[in-house]
């Protein structure tokens, strides 16, 4: 099948080994990647700070850039939740209703990474190998916007060597939404804290999750407070074979043992 | 019986009176609840103790999702013909022997109010807890006229003998542990033993003892209303200690001050509602105290009944499309006992009394956006607050709204808007847009790194590490390979 890959801006700039990952992943089961060059950004942060006006020409690009294609992903929740519920809303907002009409079939086309694979692709063994002790962290849009429901888990249970630990609380907000980690940024630090928390309590080495944003946020907060638990995109675990893993312990060596192994500093918060 | 035409002509809740607006803004408000360990961890409890004993008993019912439709179905028809039904209900609470007064604004319900309370001879009044009346600011307005109003919901009365301010919208004491409790009484409490203890039960039973007295003496009393019914001139409340009920059949006069978007067609549809409430606020199968009447029954009862129907602004927000589902909230409190924000912030962050995410949205079109600027901020759009709302409001599409309509309202551009235009044309421009994304990496790389973003931004980085800045994006790995 031949996929558009919508990198999203922030996977592009701050997370392209998630976006990456989603290439390797998909050419691995056979399917055609193509991405589209003009695109951009969604519009997300501009519809969400109250910006509505100028998103209209973001959404008209994203529109224009993807409207030819059948199937189109992203490793984003958030990014797709904005292409779903909000791009025909901002297109209506502005009067355009030719906008909203093609806005809403691109977004028929759109799909989250999990339900391309588990939906669009049928599998939910994708081959992949990744020995670590891992959390999952749902994300608000994905689990509320979207509805993914247990498609994550499900692609996760089947990755060999992985055992995936129960995070408590995962259903409760990071704290990042967007601008609202600028504007509130003190609350923001509080609900961090407390994702960190439940995090830590797992013993898991990584968190995981389908959103850049998500990730960068967690992940920051555990590498402040130098706590040795990494974040991962959903996509990376995916995308990782067995024999990746091998070439790339060989080529990293020990970088590779740091980031990824149980750093013997990482406080003893096993519940 | 005068007679004001204000629907249609569509105002915003007056300044100076009430309690809709906070003299700071979220951010800043915020800051005292988050530094304040004994509120965070009282709030937690309280928020994860309601949240799963509300989701326990929701559980029960297979047929929650068409409860919650039915709900909102009401509740929407009920807005779309709602000068109808209101003249439905005045209709029919005249002919039941009631008094029909329509305040436009809180002044007006005020006056109103305390002209009532006047001409009855008394100098004090007992009250049901009731959100109205605390947001038009009825007990100071009772008191500048020489009326002692006595909250007789005792966590509503512990608030109001602390001088304090009420946190949230069904636990208005959440922020109180029981030994600031003891403390309060023992300062405030007529008649108090000197050796109460903090121990519940005697907290509880020495506010009874006081509101007994109190009951047993005051011959009339303000309330709030859950809901009118138009097709029988029905008011109802529902509670769950029985002060409620007292107040309600106890006094010779009754006043009731209703916001009028409380109002429902038929009887039949509190069906839908007295379902929907209970389980959603308190986790309860069913309210403890239901409490109904329609005017007044000789020789039963108050024998006088004032409603006094309240705008507010309320026509305003009914005059917002998208807005206007924000009336047709029955005041449950469930989208507050799951928001995160709520949970760490407190609510007198919000600085309304409509606290939560409901009030991000209500406070600010009640008062028009202006002077609630913040509060479509003050969330990350989680989402849960919609999932949780037994009437299906759909809040982080109202914040979204809002937030385009609180940058719409700046008649200059700011630093803020700036950027985001800059942003925008950026990213409207995919050459503008891959130098962008190279000059930013190239800045870190400068020397950034380690120190964060510069301001407005250190917000963020003033908690967290940015991640390492990746070798290349992923645009320039495509283009590599
Ligand atoms: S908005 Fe919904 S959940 Fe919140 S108080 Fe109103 S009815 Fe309850």
């Amino acid at each position: 099948m031949r996929i558009a890959l919508f990198v999203t801006c922030l996977a592009d700039t701050m997370f392209p080994q998630a976006a990456i990952a989603t290439v390797r992943l998909l050419e691995r089961l056979g399917h055609e990647v193509a991405f589209p060059q003009g695109q951009t950004c969604c519009g997300q942060m501009h519809v969400n700070t109250g910006y509505q006006r100028d998103a209209v020409p973001l959404v008209r690009r994203h529109v224009d850039v993807f409207d030819t294609y059948d199937v189109i992903v992203a490793p984003s929740g958030s990014c797709v939740g904005s292409v779903r519920h909000q791009h025909a809303m901002v297109a209506r907002r502005a009067g355009d209703e030719r906008l909203a009409g093609r806005a809403e079939s691109v977004a028929r086309r759109t799909y989250e990474l999990s339900e391309l694979l588990v939906d669009v692709l049928g599998v939910t063994d994708v081959g992949a190998y990744y020995p670590h002790r891992v959390t999952y962290h749902p994300t608000c849009h994905s689990s509320r916007m979207l509805r993914v429901g247990d498609r994550p888990r499900r692609l996760l249970s089947e990755v060999r060597g992985l055992t995936l630990v129960e995070l408590p609380a995962a259903d409760q907000c990071c704290g990042f939404g967007g601008t609202f980690a600028v504007k509130n940024a003190e609350t923001s630090t509080a609900m961090l804290a407390d994702k960190m928390r439940h995090v830590l309590a797992t013993g898991a080495d990584v968190c995981a999750a389908s959103d850049a944003s998500c990730l960068m946020h967690i992940g920051g907060g555990l590498s402040r407070l130098r706590t040795g638990v990494g974040v991962v995109h959903l996509a990376e675990i995916l995308a990782s074979t067995e024999q990746a893993a091998t070439s790339r312990a060989e080529i990293l060596g020990s970088t590779e043992q740091a980031a990824t192994s149980p750093a013997a500093n990482r406080p003893a918060a096993r519940p | 019986m005068t007679r004001r035409t204000f629907l249609g002509m569509p105002a915003t809740a007056p300044p100076g009176v009430g309690h809709l607006r906070g003299a700071e803004s979220f951010p800043a408000a915020a800051r005292r609840g988050l530094a304040d360990p004994q509120l965070r961890r009282n709030l937690r409890h309280a928020t994860t103790t309601i949240r799963a004993k509300s989701g326990g008993v929701i559980a029960e019912l297979p047929d929650w999702e068409q409860l919650r439709a039915a709900g909102a179905a009401i509740k929407a028809d009920t807005l779309a013909r709602l000068p109808e039904l209101l003249e439905q209900l005045e209709a029919r609470v005249t002919e039941a022997g009631g008094v029909v007064h329509w305040a436009a604004d809180a002044v007006e319900a005020n006056r109103i109010v305390t002209d009532l309370v006047r001409a009855t001879g008394v100098d004090r009044v007992i009250k049901v807890k009731s959100m109205a009346t605390q947001e038009i600011g009825l007990n100071e307005a009772l008191v500048a006229a020489g009326i002692t109003p006595v909250e007789t919901d005792l966590a509503e009365l512990i608030v109001q003998l602390g001088g304090d301010r009420p946190s949230h919208i069904l636990v208005p004491a959440i922020h109180r542990n029981r030994a600031e409790i003891r403390e309060i009484f023992l300062r405030e409490m007529p008649g108090v033993d000197p050796t109460l203890t903090d121990d519940p039960t005697a907290l509880a039973a020495a506010a009874r003892r006081f509101l007994r007295q109190t009951f047993l003496s005051t011959p009339v009393a303000v309330s709030g209303g859950n809901f009118a019914v138009a097709e029988t001139g029905t008011l109802a409340v529902v509670e769950s200690e029985g002060n409620g009920r007292m107040c309600l059949t106890l006094p010779q006069t009754l006043i009731t001050v209703l916001g009028v978007e409380k109002v429902v067609p038929t009887w039949r549809d509190l069906e839908v509602f007295l379902q929907l409430l209970p389980r959603a606020s308190t986790g309860e199968r069913m309210n403890p105290y239901t409490s109904m009447w329609t005017g007044v029954t000789p020789g039963d009862g108050p024998q006088a009944f004032h409603l006094v129907l309240l705008d507010n602004g309320r026509s305003a927000v009914l005059a917002d499309e998208v807005g206007r589902q924000a009336l047709r909230c029955i005041r449950c409190s469930a989208c507050l006992n799951v928001c995160p924000v709520y949970e760490r912030a407190g609510g007198h962050a919000y600085g309304s009394v409509y606290p939560g995410p409901i009030g991000a949205v209500l406070s600010p079109q009640l008062t028009g956006i202006e002077d609630n600027a913040s509060l479509p901020y003050a969330s990350t759009l989680c989402g849960a607050c919609y999932d949780a709302c037994p009437v299906k409001i759909n809040i982080p599409e109202l914040l979204v709204h809002l937030r385009a309509e609180a940058v719409e309202s700046h008649r200059r551009p700011t630093a803020e808007s700036i950027a985001m235009a800059a942003a925008a044309y950026a990213m409207d421009h995919p050459r503008l847009y891959a130098a962008g994304q190279r000059a930013a990496r190239l800045s870190r790389f400068a020397g950034r790194r380690g120190r964060g973003l510069p301001p407005p931004l250190n917000g963020w980085t003033g908690s967290r590490d940015l991640p390492e800045p990746p070798a290349q994006t992923f645009r320039d790995w495509w283009a590599d390979r």
